[in-house]
């Protein structure tokens, strides 16, 4: 028990430690792909500590609403990384959220936000939140059908048990899973803001989804903001590397191969990061209404996974 | 305030007259100015005013191909302590250029308006009042243009009154004047349903600087310098077309030499561009890639014209008499090498963005512009000739060095995005091509000639291709003893034309799009509000 939560804590950390530079590794790895010098990897957390320093600026007609957004998606983010099994999938707190709960961890910071935009009544944030509203909307069901497929196989929706299933397995293509996986990277793509479907990097506000929620937000609540957006990118990272590449997980609680668990995560989510980069690069941003079709698609690659599972059993 | 009506303007079902009015024959007493350009000039009165724009009007209406439209190109107004204040207009025929002078007797009368003939004009002709204090008699709209904290004496308008769209579910989105990226300052106001744009209003003058006042303030030779400014992006144009004024009104012939070298600039400068917006319109479309790679060629294109000519926007260079450099064989050989291997580079990015399909996909049915609407509207240059209406006064009337290097026209009819940015490739490949037969081609001898001003009144007038259409100068310059002075002079740039159409070509469009319409089209601020 006392193992456990040393990995829990150390997971936790890891979380916050790497979010940003998870980011930061995937603008490295798109400069690098455009031709461009890129900037340090620690360019976010240089980031964060400059919005940090900086003075808050608030709407004048801002509600305590749009005061304690920032502050509850953040926790929101946390929480979400405390439960997906990183290093290890002995989790006590995991006990207290499985996958369902999950989603709608993600969901209720997306509403959240959604909500604190349109509170000081502008145009764009009213713009975002309906856009990010209708990402949302077709994304959830994605993830939840793809977390149900991956627990059908574990007969249980706790995370920690999922994953402790996927890793004891054979190693072998599961068809199931196999849809399952690219219905996750589609939907990734969409709930992250990367492109085809959001441009992380524009500065036109008539274009944005995800970063028109937040263009009036300043100071430290900007940087809770962006820090719980690099916190999410590497949540549906860790979903991706636990659900459909576990191996490496500490295989018990001893301290050194908790450690060791820390290079191998970091290695996965670099190849990862590279493959995200690389996607961004080639894939041109769609047509705000494209979008519906796009994560159409993932619901019928989902749904499909699903289906094979229960008829195929494999 | 009525929503402006598109139905106005010259009907295109009218009977297509049988002939094309020209200037010889429909304007006999017009004067043909000095100068290679076939441009002439008349002063007339109000009804000829009038009439003189219905009849180019109905001429617009009845196409014949390969013969640039009838148009209108510019509107003016200047005024002068010693005379009666000017309306001017200058109009586009087959044969050449005609420019109007109607003197305003009475400035309360104002002068006839022809903003229900021409729709672009309604805004020259509130340009006209906000700068002249003239009103344009039957305008529909007579809210101020570019003179903003004038809208103050209107009692019943709480700033600027736009027009709005009621309607269930119908809501605005202002954006700018001070826009995220690093731009010139405008407003739009949208008018959307949902993603649904359903009216875009225009609110510009926010550059507004005085430059024609300013001009009359300059000695004849010096003001090249501020014309080279009106707009950064087009500086060897309005440096060129200003030049071309001024030598006219003088009646002096600049150096062949002079000549090829400032179509050299010319050239070098829709290169840059063409290669700068590509890269833009690209990575509006989200694929950073092109703007990376387009950033790259632009760069190392222009510090190629640094050190051809010393700056890296060619600012300067045009001078009245000829240019202000001179390039030694050698170097304008490499300069065409150096354009053909671009052209290599081009041809290998434009085979990539033409098999993206994501990219095509945004480009493709975006901010369409038909034929019709343009002709309606009078869309001209580039963004004109991606919507059919094929004009470019480098091929329809072409002089020193044009005719000796038939220009390639290039021309589309789609009207949209992916339309605009074929024809920019178009354009750039065909200029490259231009650029390695100038650098062999370039005539020895002098590349300036010292200008001497005549005695006397002169009017002027110059009007060059820049890249993004005919940027036209009009100027009168007066000389008594050895006081030179500008009387008046009138910059225009085209987009005065096409700032309108952008309006037009958002509508039934969605707002994640406006921003990639209008860089395809990409008009300049400051060549606007003057």
């Amino acid at each position: 028990m006392l193992h456990g939560l040393a990995g829990q804590a150390l997971a936790f950390v890891a979380a916050l430690a790497l979010a940003p530079l998870l980011s930061g590794w995937v603008a490295q790895c798109r400069a690098w792909l455009q031709n461009r010098t890129a900037p340090p990897l620690w360019q976010p957390w240089l980031v964060l500590h400059k919005r940090l320093l900086r003075e808050t600026v608030v709407a004048e007609n801002a509600s305590p609403l749009f005061r304690s957004v920032p502050a509850l998606v953040f926790a929101c983010m946390a929480i979400v990384c405390t439960i997906i099994p990183t290093l290890s999938t002995d989790l006590p707190l995991a006990v207290v959220a499985d996958a369902v709960v999950l989603v709608g961890l993600l969901a209720l910071a997306r509403v959240l936000l959604s909500l604190a935009a349109m509170d000081v009544g502008t145009a764009f944030g009213t713009l975002g939140a309906r856009r990010d509203m209708m990402v949302g909307f077709l994304a959830e069901p994605v993830l939840l059908m793809v977390l149900f497929t991956a627990a059908l196989g574990a007969r249980s929706t706790s995370l920690a048990s999922i994953v402790d299933v996927l890793a004891h397995r054979e190693l072998a293509i599961m068809p199931s899973l196999a849809f399952a996986g690219v219905a996750f990277t589609m939907v990734s793509l969409a709930e992250n803001g990367r492109i085809p479907v959001d441009n992380p990097t524009t500065h036109l506000e008539l274009t944005m989804i995800h970063e028109a929620l937040t263009l009036e937000y300043s100071g430290q609540h900007l940087a809770l903001i962006e820090w719980a957006a690099t916190l999410k990118l590497f949540a549906y990272s860790c979903i991706g590397i636990a659900l459909f590449c576990p191996w490496g997980l500490a295989a018990d609680d001893t301290p050194l191969a908790l450690l060791l668990a820390v290079p191998a995560l970091v290695a996965k989510l670099a190849i990862g990061g590279m493959l995200l980069a690389i996607a961004e690069t080639v894939s041109a941003k769609m047509r705000i209404f494209r979008v519906p079709e796009y994560l159409g698609i993932a619901f019928v690659l989902a749904v499909i996974g699903m289906l094979i599972h229960i008829l195929l059993g494999a | 305030m009525k929503p402006r009506d598109p139905s106005l303007g010259p009907d295109q079902t009218a009977d297509a007259l049988p002939h094309q009015l020209r200037i010889a024959s429909g304007f006999p007493n017009a004067r043909r100015l000095p100068g290679e350009l076939p441009i002439h000039h008349q002063v007339v009165k109000p009804v000829q005013w009038r009439d003189a724009a219905l009849g180019i009007a109905r001429d617009a209406a009845s196409v014949i191909s390969d013969a640039a439209p009838a148009r209108l190109i510019a509107l003016w107004g200047s005024s002068d302590t010693r005379s009666h204040p000017l309306a001017s207009a200058v109009f586009g025929l087959p044969d050449g250029l005609l420019w109007l002078d109607l003197p305003i007797t009475d400035p309360d009368a104002g002068y006839p308006s022809v903003s229900d003939i021409f729709h672009f004009a309604g805004r020259m002709q509130r340009a006209v009042f906000d700068l002249i204090g003239v009103r344009a008699m039957g305008a529909a709209d007579e809210r101020r243009w570019l003179h903003h904290e004038r809208n103050a004496d209107n009692p019943s308008a709480e700033g600027y009154p736009f027009v709005k769209v009621e309607g269930a579910g119908v809501h605005e989105i202002a954006v700018g004047p001070v826009h995220a990226g690093i731009i010139e300052p405008g407003h739009f106001r949208f008018q959307v349903s949902g993603e649904k744009v359903l009216r875009l209003e225009e609110r510009l003058g926010y550059t507004h600087k005085g430059i024609d006042a300013r001009y009359t303030r300059l000695e004849p030779i010096e003001a090249s310098r501020l014309a080279g400014r009106v707009s950064g992006d087009s500086t060897v144009a309005h440096a060129w077309a200003y030049c071309m004024a001024l030598e006219s009104a003088a009646g002096i012939d600049p150096p062949d030499r002079a000549i090829w070298l400032r179509a050299f600039l010319l050239e070098r400068e829709r290169v840059a561009n063409h290669l700068g917006d590509l890269g833009a319109i690209i990575n509006d479309a989200g694929l950073a890639f092109g703007l990376t790679q387009f950033s790259r060629l632009r760069e190392v294109w222009l510090r190629e014209s640094q050190a051809l000519c010393g700056h890296r926007l060619m600012m300067d260079q045009v001078i009245p008499g000829g240019v202000a450099f001179d390039v030694d064989t050698t170097s304008l050989a490499s300069a065409g090498k150096a354009a053909g291997a671009l052209a290599a580079q081009v041809q290998l990015l434009r085979a990539i963005i033409d098999r993206h399909a994501g990219l095509q996909d945004r480009l493709r049915s975006t901010g369409t512009v038909t034929t019709a609407l343009a002709r309606r509207l009078g869309l001209t240059g580039m963004a004109g000739r991606s919507s059919g209406i094929a004009c470019d006064l480098r091929y329809h009337l072409p002089s020193r060095p044009w005719a000796a290097l038939s220009v390639q026209s290039a021309c589309q009819s789609a009207g949209d995005v992916a339309a605009r940015v074929t024809v920019r490739f178009d354009e750039l490949l065909e200029s490259l091509r231009l650029l390695e037969c100038i650098a062999v081609r370039v005539p020895a001898g002098p590349h300036h000639l010292p200008v001497k001003l005549p005695q006397g009144r002169h009017c002027g007038a110059g009007a060059v291709e820049g890249w993004r259409g005919e940027v036209f100068v009009g100027l009168e310059i007066e000389v008594d003893g050895t006081q030179q002075r500008l009387v008046r002079c009138h910059s225009h740039d085209p987009s005065w034309q096409n700032w309108p159409v952008l309006e037009h070509a958002i509508i039934g469009n969605i707002v994640p799009d406006f921003p990639l319409i209008n860089k395809s089209f990409n008009l300049s601020y400051a060549g606007h509000d003057l």
